[in-house]
């Protein structure tokens, strides 16, 4: 990748650059931001790839002279259960939150507000607006508070006190947490998309008899089938790196919430396996690499 | 100042050719306009006198100095685009000092200047608006505003009135054209209107392609287009072109015209000062206006196939045994479709091309 | 009213009231808690008392972490801003083949090189760097991960602006550094207080570049520092917790608010604000 991007200053300097020709200075003006993105962006992307190679450490013998072990730390990654079960828990959070929760009760949302009062909407969009920017650090204790054994609110509402959920469920708090946290974008990308559906269609469809349910399949979902693939792929691919869970969790009890983030993080930095760490984030980088090309492609299909 | 081209090629980056070769003197105070259909060059060529585009060969002369090379700041030229290009986030004054900021004119006297000349282009009231709040005909006179700020020695307009409605334009075209008289200042401007630029300006070249077909004022281009192309473009109502063969004279047009011209199998006398620049045989094409075509009875006969009013006058088409032929006839004297005319040029109104290469056969 | 349609409506109330109560609960407790002498982790009624706020100046780190925040936001804002302003112009400018396909690169590059999936490389280049627990390493690591969305947004909104104003500014003798200045960012503001809001929104919440890459709690900000305020252990001051949780997430409310009523809600390619 790094090498297609040191492309760029020299084909920049085929055209016209800003200024009346002096191609020096539109080369000068991109310069700064290139410099950040490949030292700070790529050359870490890269790294990953070299250091996934090597048995690296924190500390100890392999920290000063880390020895280049090939690709053992892959199919040791592969086949290490650890890894594989990390691996499945983020696949489950990605379905369970995303996939399904955040584009169904986005979708959900969007479709019903429509038609609401106007006071009902501003409340309904303000909550869940507010629940997806407040800072992550914020609502992880806001949910370690709502969700805790001796006095949380949840306990409290059902009257089921003592009920630690984050240690008999942590997977599924963790997933509808993260629907919590995240249905906002789904929201308001549905809620474009709808406002983006021709009155007219839906007028026709209502003046063939089609109810509601039937506008629905044969109007608004094949026209805004675009909008649906863009959410579920960007929304899959943010929540798989979401590191929120670590923050809630620790990956406690035992790692049964470790999700592929916070397993890395405890590898690599309490548990100092850097090598090991590296290579499963180049697994990850690969899978948000065909996440990202297969947004792109619908994202080039539509321009 | 006078603005001298000198076969000015550009080929642009894709290797398309938008000017070739062209060479070109705008006098000195000269009201100038580039003519010609979209994609002929004219606004290329008017962006190279400016600075925007360079040459890819050739020279361009500001006065006495080659701005080839230089960049638009240095050539002293002002240029009111087509879309004004007044800067929405500043006020109208600030846009009419815009040129005199960049020339670190103090701020107090920017002001004041920009002030002079809003009021001269009865922009008073307006100095604080922004651009969005200006009606099309104010927002052309800011840009004018601005441009006369610079104090330029070249003026450059591209096509200073398309973005007018049609009853606005009447009238900003007579306001442009006095304050070219009065300012007295080089000014060229690009139009794809040769009535706009029949109206405006004191000559002008037709181009085509990245070439100049014909330079002259706007008598000479209407009245003796130099090309076919010429021929075709300039008029409210396009020339009539016959295509013709020249054949000897006989009779008695032998002894008093000397050739002849065929036409749809009706002879038409050569113009005398020509005549020795023709041989029978010559493929030529006949040009004239439909406002020069006179009803006669041995002319070019047809039948009424469409009559459409104009106001003052008509326009008749007619069908011949050869090529269609247009006509405009006077008010209250239009003929009824279906009908028979006959018609034949004025005298000294035909114009002979050759077929070749369509060029105005003209006097030795 | 017909039966089914009443049926339909009370559904949609039942709907709403359940999703209303289900994103304010978790919530309440961020507005009560602060003014609630002795706050539990319970939501409760509150007494609308201010002494819970005498605990932020109690705790050394509370208030410096704020700060520290404010810094790194900021830096990264301009850097982000400045850099990002005049790659755009630059590539919205270039006539050149395949600088699409750079930027659909770039696009790439950021939304595939997460913090989280490039944490452990980072942490040893920062190491290499000696820019370990050291400001300027945040804020380099933040604005390299920024840049090519902000760039790739900037760029759209320089787009759609008419090259002609450019043009005009150059034929009166304007530089390539006055035409930046003078017209085209006045006239892409609304691009430029986007990314800058949501520059100063992603620092300001970031939790893992911080954590990683701190060693000394006096330099931490606010993320890192409220963290330890709830998993240090003993008994978590909650009236600490729950003053500094609302300080710190109250910028980030307004900023939202002001960009959303200023420039209304947009897309740019999935960015999330």
């Amino acid at each position: 990748m790094a090498e297609e991007t040191g492309l760029l200053p020299q084909r920049s300097l085929g055209g016209e650059v800003p200024g009346g020709g002096d191609r020096r200075q539109g080369l000068a003006f991109v310069v700064p931001a290139l410099v950040l993105i490949t030292v700070f962006l790529i050359l870490p992307a890269l790294w990953t790839l070299y250091l996934g190679l090597t048995d690296y450490r924190l500390t100890g013998v392999q920290a000063a002279h880390p020895k280049v072990v090939g690709t053992s730390n892959y199919t040791h990654a592969l086949g290490d259960k650890e890894f594989r079960d990390a691996l499945g828990r983020t696949l489950l959070f990605v379905l369970g939150s995303a996939i399904i929760g955040q584009n169904i009760l986005g979708f959900v949302l969007a479709w019903t507000l429509r038609s609401a009062r106007r006071w009902v909407r501003t409340l309904v969009e303000t909550l869940v607006l507010l629940a997806w920017i407040l800072p992550g650090v914020v609502v992880a204790w806001l949910w370690i508070a709502f969700l805790k054994d001796q006095g949380g609110t949840l306990n409290t509402i059902l009257h089921t006190p003592g009920h630690d959920w984050w240690f008999d469920h942590p997977m599924g708090s963790l997933i509808v947490f993260n629907v919590w946290r995240g249905t906002a974008f789904s929201m308001m990308l549905f809620a474009a998309a709808l406002s983006s559906v021709p009155p007219s269609q839906l007028e026709s469809a209502r003046l063939a008899g089609a109810g509601s349910r039937q506008q629905l399949r044969d109007v608004v979902i094949p026209s805004i089938r675009g909008h649906i693939l863009t959410n579920t792929l960007l929304i899959s691919l943010w929540t798989f790196n979401d590191f929120t869970p670590y923050l809630i969790t620790k990956g406690e009890p035992h790692g049964a919430s470790a999700v592929l983030p916070v397993y890395i993080y405890l590898t690599a930095l309490p548990g100092e396996r850097l090598g090991f760490a590296s290579a499963i984030s180049l697994i990850m980088l690969v899978i948000n690499l065909l996440l990202a090309l297969a947004y792109i492609r619908i994202l080039r299909r539509r321009a | 100042m006078r603005v001298s081209l000198e076969e000015v090629t550009k080929v642009f980056d894709g290797g398309v050719t938008a000017l070739d070769g062209l060479s070109l003197d705008i006098e000195d105070g000269e009201f100038f306009a580039l003519l010609g259909p979209s994609g002929c060059g004219k606004t290329t060529l008017l962006r190279t006198i400016a600075g925007l585009e360079t040459a890819s060969s050739g020279a361009v002369r500001i006065g006495e100095r080659d701005v080839t090379r230089l960049a638009p700041g240095e050539r002293d030229v002002a240029m009111v685009f087509q879309d004004y290009a007044l800067f929405p986030h500043m006020t109208v004054a600030d846009n009419i000092a815009y040129p005199l900021r960049i020339k670190k004119v103090g701020r107090a006297e920017r002001r004041a200047k920009a002030a002079d000349t809003g009021a001269s282009l009865s922009l008073a009231g307006l100095m604080e608006r922004r651009p969005a709040q200006l009606s099309g005909g104010q927002q052309q006179r800011v840009a004018l505003a601005r441009a006369m700020a610079a104090q330029p020695t070249v003026f450059l307009l591209d096509e200073p009135l398309s973005n007018l409605d049609a009853r606005l334009r009447l009238e900003a075209r007579t306001f442009l054209k006095k304050l070219q008289h009065d300012l007295g200042v080089t000014t060229v401007f690009v139009t794809h209107d040769q009535a706009e630029a029949l109206a405006l300006a004191d000559r002008i070249a037709v181009m085509e392609s990245g070439r100049i077909r014909q330079v002259g004022t706007a008598r000479e281009v209407f009245q003796r287009p130099a090309n076919v192309f010429v021929a075709g473009f300039i008029g409210s109502t396009p020339m009539n072109l016959l295509h013709g063969e020249c054949v000897a004279g006989d009779g008695e047009a032998a002894t008093a015209w000397g050739h002849q011209v065929d036409v749809a199998g009706v002879r038409l006398p050569v113009p005398e000062e020509i005549v020795t620049e023709l041989n029978p045989g010559d493929k030529v094409i006949v040009g004239v206006r439909p406002e020069y075509f006179a009803e006669t009875e041995d002319g070019i006969g047809g039948q009424v196939e469409i009559v459409e009013n104009l106001g003052t006058t008509s326009l008749v088409t007619l069908t011949t045994e050869g090529p269609r032929i247009q006509v405009t006839v006077p008010e209250g004297r239009e003929p009824a479709p279906g009908t028979t005319m006959h018609v034949s040029p004025q005298p000294g109104r035909m114009l002979v091309y050759r077929a070749d290469d369509g060029e105005l056969i003209d006097a030795p | 009213m017909s039966p089914v349609e009443l049926l339909r409506r009370i559904g949609f109330y039942v709907f709403v009231a359940v999703v209303t109560a289900f994103f304010a609960l978790p919530m309440l407790w961020l507005v009560t808690a602060p003014f609630t002498r002795n706050p539990s982790l319970s939501v409760s009624w509150p007494d609308f008392t201010l002494g819970n706020f005498k605990h932020l100046t109690d705790d050394p780190n509370a208030l410096p972490s704020l700060y520290n925040s404010a810094v790194l936001s900021l830096w990264t804002m301009l850097i982000t801003v400045a850099a990002a302003a005049l790659a755009a112009y630059a590539l919205s400018r270039v006539r050149v083949p395949g600088r699409d396909g750079i930027l659909y690169l770039l696009l790439l590059l950021s939304s595939v090189i997460t913090g989280t999936a490039a944490m452990v490389p980072i942490f040893q280049l920062m190491f290499k760097l000696h820019l370990l627990d050291k400001d300027l390493g945040v804020i380099l690591v933040m604005t390299g991960g920024l840049l090519p969305a902000a760039i790739f947004i900037l760029k759209d909104f320089m787009d759609s602006m008419p090259k002609s104003y450019e043009e005009s500014a150059r034929v009166f003798g304007a530089n390539s550094f006055q035409v930046l200045g003078h017209v085209v960012l006045p006239n892409v503001r609304p691009g430029l207080a986007t990314i800058a809001v949501w520059a100063v929104v992603n620092v300001w919440g970031n939790f893992l570049m911080p954590f990683l890459l701190y060693r000394t709690p006096e330099k931490q900000p606010a993320a890192v520092t409220l963290n330890n305020f709830y998993t240090e252990g003993g008994q978590p001051n909650l009236a600490l917790i729950s003053t500094f949780s609302l300080l710190y997430s109250i910028p980030v409310v307004i900023m939202f608010l002001f960009v959303s009523r200023r420039y209304g809600f947009r897309f740019h390619g999935g960015i999330k604000a």
